[in-house]
């Protein structure tokens, strides 16, 4: 009985032993350098068979470097959790507003050496560069996109409604009438705002940038302006004198996306290359689709709220691998906008697996380098572009803003609480609210600073 | 109360006590019975639970003393996480709403398995279906039991219960966006969903009352509330007691809830501790304020423990 219980326990460690063993990996030795680079997830099979193509490319013309593919998608959440759990792929990409915080922080790997060598470097819009440089100019993360906000609708409803689609409003007081006249005709909301995980401080920002305020002054809060009430008074008067903004009244990125591509939503506020999001994932009908740009109010200060997306490495790479990063981040993101090969390449294999072309984006060079790409591209275009040109023809010429940068999300969730209140008490005080959410960003700064 | 020393008498009052029983002298592992087969095969258990409860509990502990984001060095601040929770008005949005979701809890959701239980339990035929009816929520997916409930509670006149108030001329109700319906929406919900697991627990622990007493209790003419009251619900008073602590438990830590239906909204009017924690955590500019979430978490822990103690002391003499 003993000599058996003694068999049972050694084989119970050895499986112990072997299960930990198991856990280990530490890679094959090849003598080659491995990176694992971002793939979009929910892809149709025709594109990832496009993106493995790409990669096999890359590993024909940089032998040394063995590429692996991790599904990911940015949301605030799940980034923060996989950066601070070393899970995140050796290449990824984030939005304008996390990058000044990660570098300052070190939360992302410093390739300053080897961006300094990139031979577009110089040609950067210095506005767009700085979303991935630290103070002292090095560049920590790489522009791949940019964008300015713009103002969504659906032309259906709105041809519904009366109103003419080719001709979308261009000032706040037209939004706020053609919403009414949406709503009345079609029952749906004819004006929605995201409203959470500080999509609504977000949006809030878009308005009263495009109304001539700003939500900081260089580390200073300054949430009780006019502009500030402007937006919130009107928003007070679409949802609860005018009912022109629906019954589902709490909407994140996703879910207004979602809602606008199913009809649900007469116009809405988001990037401006929101169009990819809209048909791929959310099923948009192209003939409902109309993009205007934002309209800014008669003043000096008025301006677009721009964004966009920088691809950064991993903190936890080696220099190697840094390298080699970099190098995948200039094949696959950069060459497309700086080559007239790789820009065709690249939109051949989009149409063909029926990924949008074309959908408006912003310069992150010049608007020259922008347009001469645009041209390589031209016959490949697949999205409506007669219906966003009330946005193509206007956008550069408007003034773009940049997010503001003290404790952005801190502030963006202090103003969601806002508009949310705006629109589930029929009787908040806009006073009462501004004063708190006054207070609350400023002390999110402070502790920020 | 008291307590009954069954040891064996050594038969010695001077001498160690342990000398006379079973097993080997020396450590108390050896001294247990079975050695080093026993410890062996508690090794993959005491592995498991140490490196995926216990080490993180100790790292969260040191963590709540840190300011530290996971990649970069880790700096010690003392408490100033503690002051920085305590200073947050937050807080305290959340600490209410937390206890006004266990008291709704508490006193809609509680008695519910237990009613639904006693009343299964008094079927003759086909309990097991309800049984399995019962419990069919709790294996639901969490998740899919959240994006149903969302349909239901679509604030539309098209909206599931929407429409059935529009049968008795009632609503339309904006159940999650409306800041007087939001927290009793979430806990309907939440009742729904776990309820069937303490159904089965009662069910399971009403098998165990001794019929005798229900049919001694008929015969002295007692009626259907009189053995309710007199027989079942003292004989269920342990399993009661016990359940009643771990729904506050349960309920002082709900997360998924205001998390899926309204990400704390509207107007923070359903954020919860542990969605507060979660936002120090994972939605702010510092790439993760991990320091304070510990925080926060530890302080929660230690409330609730010592709210458990309190509780198991009090009720020391009904549990036994």
């Amino acid at each position: 009985m003993q000599t058996s219980r003694t068999a049972a326990a050694t084989a119970a460690a050895a499986l112990a032993a072997l299960a930990l063993a198991a856990c280990t990996d530490d890679g094959p030795d090849d003598g080659k350098t491995h990176i694992t680079v971002t793939i979009d997830a929910g892809l149709e099979q025709d594109a990832i068979d496009a993106f493995n193509a790409r990669v096999a490319q890359f590993e024909d013309a940089n032998p040394d470097i063995d590429v692996e593919t991790q599904e990911y998608t940015w949301t605030a959440g799940t980034f923060t959790a996989q950066l601070a759990g070393g899970t995140l792929p050796d290449v990824f990409v984030i939005p304008f507003t996390d990058g000044r915080g990660l570098i300052e922080r070190g939360q992302i790997a410093d390739i300053g050496d080897y961006t300094a060598d990139l031979p577009y470097r110089d040609a950067f819009n210095p506005n767009i560069a700085a979303a991935g440089e630290d103070a002292d100019g090095n560049m920590w993360a790489i522009p791949i996109s940019a964008y300015g906000q713009g103002l969504h609708y659906n032309r259906t409803l709105f041809e519904a409604a009366g109103l003419d689609p080719d001709a979308p409003p261009t000032t706040w007081a037209e939004v706020q009438a053609a919403a009414k006249q949406i709503s009345e005709a079609t029952g749906e909301a004819g004006y929605a705002v995201m409203t959470n995980d500080n999509t609504g401080g977000w949006i809030l920002t878009t308005v009263v940038n495009a109304l001539g305020g700003r939500t900081e002054d260089g580390g200073t809060a300054t949430i009780d302006t006019p502009q500030m009430r402007q937006a919130l008074e009107q928003l007070q008067a679409m949802r609860w004198e005018d009912d022109s903004m629906g019954d589902t009244l709490q909407y994140d990125w996703a879910g207004i996306n979602q809602d606008f591509a199913s009809g649900r939503i007469g116009m809405y506020v988001s990037g401006g290359g929101n169009y990819g999001n809209l048909f791929t994932q959310n099923g948009l009908n192209p003939d409902d689709y109309g993009l205007t740009v934002l309209p800014l109010a008669d003043s000096p200060d008025a301006g677009v709220l721009g964004g966009g997306t920088l691809a950064a490495v991993s903190p936890n790479a080696e220099p190697a691998e840094q390298e080699a990063a970099v190098a995948w981040i200039d094949f696959y993101y950069m060459e497309k906008l700086t080559d007239e090969a790789a820009a065709v390449a690249d939109a051949e294999v989009k149409a063909e697996t029926g990924q949008p072309v074309g959908a408006p984006e912003l310069p992150v060079f010049d608007k020259a380098t922008y347009d001469e790409q645009q041209g390589w591209i031209a016959e490949y275009v697949n999205v409506p572009v007669e219906q966003m040109a009330p946005y193509t023809s206007q956008v550069f010429d408007q003034p773009l803003l940049t997010e503001p940068v003290t404790a952005t999300q801190e502030v963006y969730g202090v103003l969601d609480t806002v508009v949310q209140t705006i629109l589930t008490d029929e009787n908040a005080d806009i006073d009462a609210l501004l004063e708190t959410a006054q207070a609350e960003a400023q002390a999110a700064m402070d502790a920020a600073a | 109360m008291t307590t009954t020393d069954t040891r064996p008498d050594t038969g010695s009052r001077t001498g160690p006590r342990t000398a006379a029983r079973p097993g080997r002298p020396g450590s108390a592992l050896a001294r247990a019975r079975g050695g080093l087969p026993t410890l062996v095969f508690l090794a993959p258990m005491l592995i498991v639970f140490g490196v995926f409860s216990w080490l993180p509990i100790g790292r969260a502990v040191v963590m709540s003393f840190q300011r530290t984001n996971l990649v970069t060095d880790p700096v010690f601040v003392g408490f100033a996480n503690f002051q920085q929770v305590f200073a947050d008005p937050l807080l305290w949005t959340a600490v209410q709403n937390t206890g006004y979701f266990a008291l709704l809890a508490l006193v809609f959701g509680y008695p519910v398995p237990l009613v639904a239980a006693i009343l299964m339990s008094e079927v003759r035929r086909l309990r097991g279906l309800f049984s399995a009816l019962a419990y069919l929520p709790v294996v639901v997916p969490p998740v899919v039991a959240v994006l149903l409930w969302k349909l239901f509670y679509d604030a539309g006149e098209d909206g599931v219960f929407n429409t059935v108030l529009a049968w008795f001329g009632l609503g339309p109700v904006a159940w999650l966006q409306d800041s007087g319906a939001v927290m009793p929406s979430l806990v309907l919900e939440a009742t729904w969903a776990a309820a069937g697991g303490t159904v089965i627990i009662y069910l399971a622990a009403l098998v165990g009352v001794d019929p005798s007493l229900y049919e001694a209790a008929e015969i002295d003419g007692a009626g259907v509330w009189r053995k309710l009251w007199h027989i079942t619900l003292p004989q269920l008073r342990g399993v009661l007691l016990i359940t009643f602590i771990l729904q506050i438990i349960g309920t002082a830590q709900v997360f998924l809830e205001p998390f899926l239906f309204t990400d704390g909204g509207p107007a923070n009017r359903t954020l919860t501790l542990l969605l507060l924690i979660y936002r120090y955590a994972f939605t702010n500019s510092l790439g993760g304020d991990y320091g304070a979430a510990a925080a926060l978490s530890l302080m929660l822990a230690v409330v609730l423990a010592a709210f458990s103690m309190l509780y198991f002391r009090l009720t020391r003499s009904w549990s036994s």
